[in-house]
C-alpha cells in the first residue's frame, strides 16, 4: 500500500490530487497517518507509534485506521495494489 | 532586454458576462505576453457588451453586424475597420461567427489581416449534429446523440435512449430533463432561442473535464490545459476551476489533432463517467474558452501562441504546465458615463 507520488498534502491536512483535480481535508492524526503511509511503514510500526503518542485502544485503532484507509483508496489517494 | 513586438489584434466576444465570451480572457493573456506589445481592438455586436467600457484592456471598439446579416457586410465592416486600425490579426471567438470568418480567411489576407482557424471541413465535422459520426470515424467514445425538428419526435427516438436526457441547442444552451413533457419545454425553450435543429443526447452522470489547446494544423499538438470544473453556474459555466494532469485527457486530445489535423485553437469538454471511469466526448469548440487565463496561470500562454501561429512564426510544442493552479471568476461593477453608451450606440465605435 503506497500514497501516490503525484498527491500533494500539506501540513494543515490538505490533500490535492493533480490527476483528477479532487482535494480533501483531513485532521492532524490523518496527516500523521498518510506521512507514515508515506514513508511506507507497516501497519504495526503505525499502530505501535500512534498508541504510543495517543490513548486508543488498540481494536478502536484498528477500526478507525481501516476506515481511514478505505477513504484513501476510493479517493484514490493510495496506490491500489495489481 | 527584448523588444516586444507591435501588434494590432482584433478580439470578439467581449460579453464578461454570466455566460462570458472569452474574449476578455484572451485579451488579459496577449497583455501578459512579452513578445509582443499589443493594441487591441474590440469588435462587438451589443452595445452594452462589458469588454466595450474596459478602456485599460481594449484601445478601441467598433460595432459589428451580426452573422446573420451575412458575410459581405461582415467583411465591409472589418474593411472599414481596418482602414483606421491596421489590423494584423483577429481572433473570432463566438461559434455562429466562425463559419463567416473561415469563409473570409483568404480576403482577410488580401487585406493584411491574419487567422488561425481551422478548415471549413473540420469545423463541419465536429458539429454537435455531426458527433456520432465524429466519435466512430476517429475511434473517440462519444455519448449517443440524436438530432431532432420538432417535439413529437421525442417520442420516435430509439428505445435504447433512456431519461434523463440532455437537451441541446445546434451552438449553444443545455438542459436535462427527466421526462418527455420537461424535454418538450427544453426543447421549446432552445428552439427559440437559438432555432433547429436540437440535440438530444444520452445524459452521463461523471465529473466534468476540460481542455483547451491548439493545434498546428498538421497533426501537431502545440500546447493543451486540463481543468476540472469546481463550480458550476446554474448555465453549466465553470466559475472556478483546477488545472490537472491526467494522462487519459492528454492521450484523447493527443489522439484527437493527430487524427483530424486541427488548426487552431479548441476546447473538448469531456464527461468521466461515474460508474465506469470511462471517458466521453460531449463537445468540441473550435475557439478559445472562456477560461483561457488559466493556460497563462500555468505557464502555457495559448493564446500568446495562437498569435505567433498567425503571423507565421514557428511555435515549439510545449505540453508541460503547473498543476494546482486555480481560477476563480468574480464579478464587478464598472461605472460608466452615458455618453459611453451614447457613442457606441449611435457611432458604431468607442
Amino acid at each position: 500500500m503506497k500514497i501516490k507520488n503525484s498527491i500533494a498534502i500539506s501540513n494543515t491536512g490538505f490533500i490535492f490530487n493533480p490527476v483528477s483535480g479532487e482535494s480533501f481535508t483531513t485532521n492532524q492524526m490523518g496527516v500523521e497517518i498518510i506521512n507514515m503511509l508515506k514513508a511506507e511503514m507497516a501497519y504495526e510500526s503505525i499502530k505501535d507509534h500512534i498508541m504510543d503518542k495517543y490513548e486508543v485502544e488498540s481494536t478502536a485503532f484498528e477500526k478507525d485506521y481501516y476506515d481511514f484507509v478505505s477513504l484513501l483508496k476510493a479517493y484514490l489517494v493510495i496506490e491500489l495494489d495489481k | 532586454m527584448n523588444k516586444r513586438k507591435s501588434i494590432t489584434v482584433a478580439v470578439t466576444g467581449l460579453n464578461a458576462i454570466d455566460n462570458p465570451g472569452p474574449g476578455i480572457p484572451v485579451i488579459r493573456c496577449i497583455k501578459e505576453s512579452e513578445i509582443f506589445n499589443s493594441k487591441i481592438i474590440g469588435l462587438a455586436y451589443e452595445s452594452l457588451e462589458p469588454g466595450i467600457f474596459m478602456h485599460d484592456l481594449i484601445d478601441k471598439t467598433y460595432q459589428i453586424p451580426y452573422p446573420s446579416a451575412g458575410m459581405e457586410v461582415l467583411f465591409e465592416r472589418i474593411k472599414h475597420v481596418n482602414s483606421i486600425e491596421k489590423i494584423d490579426v483577429i481572433i473570432p471567438n463566438f461559434d455562429a461567427e466562425l463559419y463567416s470568418f473561415i469563409k473570409l480567411k483568404d480576403r482577410l489576407e488580401e487585406i493584411g489581416i491574419k487567422t488561425f482557424l481551422p478548415t471549413i471541413e473540420q469545423f463541419e465535422e465536429r458539429h454537435k449534429v455531426n458527433l456520432n459520426s465524429f466519435g466512430d470515424k476517429y475511434g473517440i467514445k462519444v455519448p449517443a446523440s440524436h438530432t431532432i425538428n420538432s417535439p413529437n419526435e421525442f417520442y420516435k427516438l430509439p428505445s435504447n435512449i433512456n431519461f434523463p436526457i440532455a437537451v441541446k441547442g445546434k451552438y449553444y444552451d443545455a438542459s436535462i430533463a427527466s421526462n418527455i413533457e420537461q424535454a418538450q419545454q427544453h426543447f421549446n425553450k432552445i428552439a427559440n432561442k437559438w432555432g433547429l435543429p436540437i440535440i438530444i443526447q444520452e445524459f452521463i452522470d461523471g465529473q466534468e473535464l476540460n481542455v483547451t489547446g491548439l493545434g498546428d494544423g498538421n497533426g501537431e499538438l502545440i500546447s493543451y490545459v486540463s481543468m476540472r470544473k469546481q463550480y458550476i453556474t446554474d448555465k453549466g459555466k465553470a466559475w472556478a476551476g483546477v488545472s490537472i494532469e491526467d494522462d487519459n485527457l492528454k492521450n484523447i486530445t493527443q489522439n484527437f489533432i493527430n487524427k483530424t489535423k486541427w488548426r487552431g485553437a479548441f476546447e473538448l469538454e469531456i464527461i468521466k463517467k461515474k460508474d465506469t471511469n470511462d471517458y466521453y466526448l460531449l463537445e468540441i469548440n473550435p475557439r478559445i474558452p472562456a477560461w483561457i487565463y488559466l493556460s497563462f496561470g500555468v505557464g502555457n500562454n495559448i493564446p500568446e501562441m495562437l498569435l505567433k501561429l498567425c503571423i507565421g512564426e514557428k511555435v515549439s510544442p510545449s505540453l508541460h504546465y503547473k498543476t494546482g493552479k486555480m481560477f476563480v471568476r468574480y464579478s464587478y461593477d464598472m461605472i460608466v458615463d452615458i455618453e459611453e453608451l451614447e457613442q457606441i450606440s449611435t457611432l458604431g465605435e468607442l
